[in-house]
């Protein structure tokens, strides 16, 4: 193997190893946030900060009695948790951590993104169906309509940033945010796609797949152990997917003063945003299910409408038509 | 990339194939699903990785869920399972299976004396199909566009509520 292969190797490796360490370590981080800002202590015995609580929990995940309903779709209650976790791991290809710390720089980036995030979808609908279960039923048609709804705004808001940088390739949108970052003339687009990630990752405040003062656990209320173990790392994978992403598309990537290395601010920019989906959580109620739909298409949608047009308005101009 | 072009070709086929034989509605939808990622991989390995791209967020992403959503609605069950095996029994199937092998035959034999092309197109960016279709094709987007404009008329005037009245004395008799 020659050096360059090697390299690639070592890049997809570290990656999947960098994600499943960080995703677990995301419900140390989540509990002991959420205390804060509440004005307790959180999880603190276990080790030192009570890091090893991430241990404990694992183990006790995988000690649990993992049931299968007699009454579900076995073949595709199986098979549901594994989509989120793959769907969203798969999304990590396009996304560029570094010059050149990327696994794969696809010309088609931001579409291989959307593709997989609207395959993950399946995730909540089938786990739902499979659990034959009228909570969960509910639970998933919720989830299916949100998805599908925020999916649609999300890929447009998004288009802002593809008109300025005139490419699809994440590598090149983070190389256009040289001058400026793009959540400057791009705010419009980085709050309507940040808000459109909360609702694809399903999280609170829009958790109403899960919704547990309303339908016990939404779609997932017949897991237990390794399996609804998978679709929580699932959904904490999807809360880096969707900060990463902003990080690249609208707040300049691996760019910054140079005292740090690159890899160092992206992951710096990236926690941030990490932090804020938490404080998210800590702060604000569960809309309705109506108003959330209602939210998204009378007033996110035509708001990314307006951005779209008029972002491909002035870079018309700025060429001089 | 030839033979990523036929194992990807096989497993549309195939999966196809498991559609129609399925007796599960969903398992069917699953199939199809597969179906759809296989033809997204043909196209990206013959050179349009922007058609692949919308062929999965579109197809498979989007409308086999809002099948599945249907599906789910109506909740099927046993009942289901049992009528759809009982559609799909020899007698039925004998017939186009025949007459597909005709064709399908006809078809390999006029491929044997054509000159195959082989795989190296050039790869057609988003920037390219983005130009031709707003260049000589704009008549089928906006005839396209207006087809589904018609489509969120009838949406909307099926799912229109009648205004919410609150007291018995404010209704009043129109509609």
């Amino acid at each position: 193997m020659d050096d360059a292969t090697i390299n690639q190797l070592l890049i997809i490796v570290g990656v999947l190893a960098g994600l499943l360490i960080v995703a677990p370590g995301l419900i140390w981080l989540e509990r002991r946030l959420l205390a804060l800002w509440q004005d307790r202590y959180g999880p603190n015995r276990a080790g030192p900060f009570g890091l090893l609580i991430v241990l404990a929990d694992t183990l006790k995940l995988f000690f649990k009695e993992d049931w299968t309903p007699p009454f579900s779709d076995r073949f595709v209650f199986t098979l549901a948790p594994g989509i989120v976790v793959v769907t969203v791991l798969m999304s990590f290809i396009v996304v560029p951590f570094a010059p050149g710390v990327i696994v794969a720089d696809l010309n088609i980036g931001i579409l291989f993104f959307m593709a997989n995030s609207s395959l993950g979808a399946y995730s909540i609908i089938l786990g739902g169906w499979a659990s034959n279960n009228k909570y969960s039923l509910l639970g998933s048609m919720r989830g299916a309509a949100q998805m599908i709804s925020y999916e649609v705004f999300m890929g447009l808001s998004m288009m802002g940033v593809v008109l300025l940088s005139g490419s699809f390739s994440m590598h090149t949108i983070v190389e256009a945010q040289k001058g400026m970052w793009f959540v400057i003339p791009q705010f419009l687009g980085f709050v309507t796609f940040f808000i459109a990630g909360i609702a694809e990752t399903h999280r609170l405040p829009f958790d109403i797949p899960e919704a547990e003062s309303e339908l016990i656990a939404g779609f997932h209320s017949e897991y237990s152990g390794m399996k609804f173990g998978i679709f929580f790392v699932g959904e904490y994978l999807g809360i880096i997917l969707i900060s990463t992403v902003t990080v690249a598309l609208y707040f300049g990537g691996w760019l910054g003063p140079s005292f740090l290395p690159p890899l160092v601010w992206f992951i710096l920019k990236t926690f941030g945003f990490i932090c804020f989906f938490i404080l998210l959580r800590a702060s604000l109620p569960r809309p309705r299910y109506d108003q959330l739909m209602e939210y998204g298409w009378k007033i996110l949608l035509p708001l990314t409408l307006l951005n779209l047009v008029v972002t491909a308005g002035v870079v018309l101009l700025n060429r001089g038509i | 990339m030839l033979i990523i072009f036929y194992i990807a070709s096989f497993v549309a086929v195939i999966a196809t194939i498991l559609v129609i034989t399925q007796h599960n509605l969903v398992h069917a939808l699953l199939y199809l699903v597969v179906s759809f990622l296989a033809v997204a991989m043909v196209f990206y390995v013959l050179g349009a990785p922007f058609i692949a791209a919308l062929e999965v967020i579109i197809y498979a992403g989007a409308i086999i869920v809002l099948l599945i959503f249907v599906i789910m609605m109506l909740n099927l069950r046993q009942e289901s399972v049992a009528q759809e095996k009982q559609w799909l029994n020899l007698q039925i199937i004998v017939g186009p299976v025949v007459l597909a092998i005709i064709l399908g035959a006809e078809l390999l034999y006029m491929l044997s004396f054509e000159p195959t092309s082989g795989l190296e197109g050039n790869v057609i960016g988003a920037k390219a199909v983005g130009l031709s279709l707003y260049g000589p094709y704009v008549i089928g987007v906006e005839l396209s566009g207006i087809l589904l404009m018609a489509g969120i008329v009838g949406a909307y005037h099926l799912g229109r509520q009648k205004k919410k009245v609150t007291h018995r004395f404010l209704e009043t008799q129109e509609e």
